[in-house]
């Protein structure tokens, strides 16, 4: 193993969080910062335009991690075996310089204020006895107040577009006017709606909800962020989702913060490194061990570690390192691998009579309604449903062609082949829409993350074990939305609807919206890292990131990077001056 | 290397061009020349006709437009199988293979060129020679299998898939779907056609790049 030369910071990691943590420790300090990245370096936007083919960059998951090199296993609960994901249906987890971050959809809401008090403010309300049983719901460590500036601070570097529906406490019609209360309005005005958003807000409207644009970090005009950067607007050209940006108007770490390291001395990166393990003495930590593409192996001493890799990578990482206490199912004991969740969704797809031009559109281009987006009231508690998430009708564009293809109503055709199934097929594509809502899920006991004890990586160290399964409570709370979402379809005129079979099945849930298992809180009995995402054992080890997100929610991208200016904050503002726990 | 092989199509439906980017050499095929000869990567011809034969009854030409064997599906295939995705360059493949939930996908150890030498014997050699009904029956008693599955799926890929993978042929596919390829900006249009078609002419990622773009199965062809 050859020894490098010591830096200030590394990071591992260039998605939001690393970048964010890189972007503001290089240009606030004098500190060096070095980021590692598993896979590539930012391949241009030239390469984005010659990736928009849906065979290769969505079917064949051209640009995602190679699951040859590692995957996950997954089992629903510990009595199973647990099997690797061997070929993810799609390009969920990103590699190369931006990560995920830089083919996720941009849809940007913000967490409700209630949200980051979630166990307190549920057993006010109902009593802990009413909630699901063998759940650990947890509070966050920070109230709406701590997060609410960082929240405008990530819209600002984004240049998330949306309209307010509470500018610091007055509701605005238009927006979303159950969301918590903003002190900005957004930096950008909504997308221009197509056909199938325009009649949800018409059918909503109807139904007496509220509908509002949602926000989407894909600029709807060109825009030059408090940073100085200049993005142009979206060209609805239906690449979105799981793609890269091909003229940069989708928010990715590529486009908004690496442009402002490149000239920055105390900035590097390195491409193409694999980091094993988090080096460690006592309690700290002393930098990381990675292997280079071509199996070399290297030991990088640093001051401070910065562990900003794939949500579930965060905790497979530590445990690897030996950091921290492994969570037991059975005694309830330990932290690390707690509280793996995943948003849930429930949706329906439905036929209209109209065609759609369903192949434009941006990730995040909706229209959608709050009255569901959190707590469920008195109708959903007598269902046993307590919390839920944002309903709404998107116009994605993606993936635009083959992936579309192919739903047909029940009665036209008795196959899903051969001529009746093509003639109705043909029939009825690009006149179908969709309704969807991603939200709330509780933690509970027996969900875990740990090693598992057969499958391994390409450099042989076990893969991660995620144990999860939806309980009747995710069940209850699904079939409550979907009757809402029901609803909403027959008011804009679908002449057919298929409902999307709500599941929890595991390997389902190792995806675009898993959270947890380095969970953040109030005490290091309960929780991997403290409100700042600083390990609480090794004060010089920051976890940052999806992992820290104690309980599954809607669209959680805008919050994970908050969280993460937060700590950038913390870490420069406090801990480098006095190194040490921040409480 | 195994001895070159080809399949004959038919380049006289479609009323146009019918491009084929080969290994490296596009042919340019117009309607006067009838057929089209197109070398084979993986598959034997014998084994090409059983898949011709197959994904035209999966996705047959009727009333409400061409094809899979216009459109080229049997070259998509063919060169799909040929590439990384045909031997699992991209799969977690590590043992042990255990059979599990639905939710885990595939868990087999055959990658997709066994999978699809099994199936096409499975299907018959003589396949090509049964009438319509009985090729249907042999496909349905083979539908819960994953070659079927993958056959089927693959079939739709190569209707509508940009032409640079070899299925789609002359954008056959886009075209009876109104589908207008990956153009560069529909800003112009967007929130302005309400439940009206919008309907371009469709190009492919070539043209609208301006330059040919290599598709991951050409990959190995260096």
């Amino acid at each position: 193993m050859e020894l490098l030369a010591p830096v200030d910071v590394v990071i591992v990691g260039s998605g939001w969080s690393g970048m964010i943590m890189a972007k503001e420790i290089a240009s606030r300090t004098t500190l060096s910062v070095l980021v590692l990245e598993r896979g590539g370096p930012f391949r241009g936007l030239g390469a984005y335009a010659a990736e928009m083919d849906e065979v290769d960059t969505f079917i064949r998951t051209r640009q995602a991690p190679n699951p040859a090199d590692g995957t996950f296993t997954t089992r629903a609960s510990h009595m199973d075996r647990a099997n690797p994901i061997r070929q993810p249906r799609f390009p969920a987890a990103g590699t190369g310089m931006g990560g995920s971050s830089d083919h996720w959809g941009a849809t940007s809401p913000r967490l409700l204020p209630e949200a980051f008090q979630i166990a307190t403010h549920l057993k006010e309300l109902h009593g802990a006895a009413k909630l699901p049983a063998n759940n650990t719901i947890q509070d966050y460590g920070i109230t709406w107040k701590d997060i609410e500036p960082y929240y405008t601070r990530v819209e600002e570097m984004m240049g998330t577009c949306g309209k307010a529906g509470n500018l610091n406490g007055k509701k605005i019609k238009g927006g979303n006017i159950f969301e918590g209360p903003r002190s900005k309005e957004f930096p950008n005005p909504p997308h221009p709606m197509p056909y199938a958003p325009q009649l949800f807000a018409k059918a909503a409207k109807q139904l007496g909800y509220h509908p509002f644009p949602m926000p989407s970090s894909t600029l709807s005009q060109n825009y030059t962020s408090p940073d100085g950067v200049s993005r142009i607007g979206c060209q609805y050209c239906g690449h979105c989702s799981f793609f890269g940006c091909m003229v940069g108007a989708k928010a990715s770490p590529n486009f908004t913060l690496l442009p402002l390291l490149e000239s920055k001395g105390n900035f590097s990166v390195r491409t193409y490194c694999q980091v094993r393990r988090i080096a460690h003495k006592g309690r700290r930590a002393t930098g990381v061990t990675y292997v280079d593409a071509s199996g070399k192996e290297f030991m990088q001493p640093a001051e401070t570690v910065v562990l900003a890799a794939w949500v579930f990578n965060n905790a497979r990482l530590l445990m690897l390192s030996g950091i921290g206490e492994q969570y037991d199912p059975v005694t309830g004991k330990g932290t690390l691998g707690k509280n793996p969740t995943y948003a849930v969704q429930a949706g329906l797809d439905f036929f209209l009579d109209k065609p759609q031009n369903n192949f434009m559109g941006s990730g995040g281009l909706a229209m959608g309604i709050g009255e569901f987006g959190g707590d469920l009231g008195a109708e959903g508690a007598g269902q046993g449903a307590f919390r839920g998430g944002l309903i709404f009708s998107y116009a994605q564009g993606s993936p635009p062609v083959i992936s579309a293809f192919g739903m047909v109503p029940e009665q036209e055709a008795r196959k899903n082949w051969g001529s009746q199934w093509k003639n109705a097929a043909i029939k009825w594509n690009d006149r179908s829409s969709t309704i969807l809502s991603t939200g709330n899920h509780f933690p509970y006991r027996q969900n875990y993350l740990d090693l598992d004890p057969t499958y391994t990586d390409r450099w042989g160290d076990p893969l991660l074990r995620v144990t999860l399964d939806w309980t009747d409570a995710e069940r209850r709370q699904s079939s409550f939305i979907l009757k809402k979402q029901v609803e909403i379809a027959k008011a804009m005129g679908a002449t057919g609807i298929i409902l999307r079979s709500g599941t929890g099945a595991a390997p389902l849930m190792v995806s675009t919206h898993s959270h947890g298992g380095a969970i953040m809180g109030t005490s290091p009995e309960t929780s991997v890292v403290n409100s700042y995402l600083q390990h609480w054992q090794m004060p010089n080890l920051w976890v940052v990131g999806g992992s820290a997100l104690p309980q599954g929610e809607e669209h959680l991208t805008l919050t994970v990077a908050a969280l993460a200016y937060r700590a950038a904050d913390a870490f420069i503002d406090r801990y480098v001056k006095r190194p040490g726990a921040l409480a | 290397m195994k001895r070159r092989e080809f399949i004959e199509l038919s380049s006289n439906s479609i009323g146009g061009l019918l491009i084929y980017s080969l290994a490296g050499v596009p042919i340019v095929a117009n309607a006067q020349q009838g057929k089209v000869k197109v070398p084979l990567r993986f598959f034997t011809e014998p084994e090409a006709k059983v898949v011709v034969a197959a994904c035209e009854r999966i996705f047959p030409a009727n009333e409400s437009g061409p094809g899979a064997t216009q459109a080229g599906v049997v070259v998509y295939i063919d060169r799909q199988l040929a590439g990384p995705y045909g031997t699992d360059k991209y799969r977690y493949t590590r043992p042990p293979f255990v059979e599990s939930a639905p939710g885990h996908g595939y868990q087999g150890k055959e990658n997709p060129q066994e999978i699809y030498w099994a199936g096409i014997r499975r299907l018959g050699i003589d396949f090509v020679k049964l009438n319509g009904a009985k090729q249907d029956e042999r496909l349905s008693a083979i539908e819960q299998t994953y070659f079927f599955q993958l056959l089927r799926q693959h079939t739709i890929e190569g209707m509508f898939c940009d032409p640079m993978h070899g299925g789609n042929a002359g954008l056959i596919g886009w075209r009876m779907l109104g589908y207008p390829g990956p153009q560069m900006s529909f800003r112009a249009q967007i929130g302005k056609y309400n439940g009206v078609a919008y309907r371009p002419r469709p190009q492919s990622l070539e043209e609208i790049l301006g330059s040919p773009v290599k598709p991951w199965e050409d990959e190995a062809l260096g």
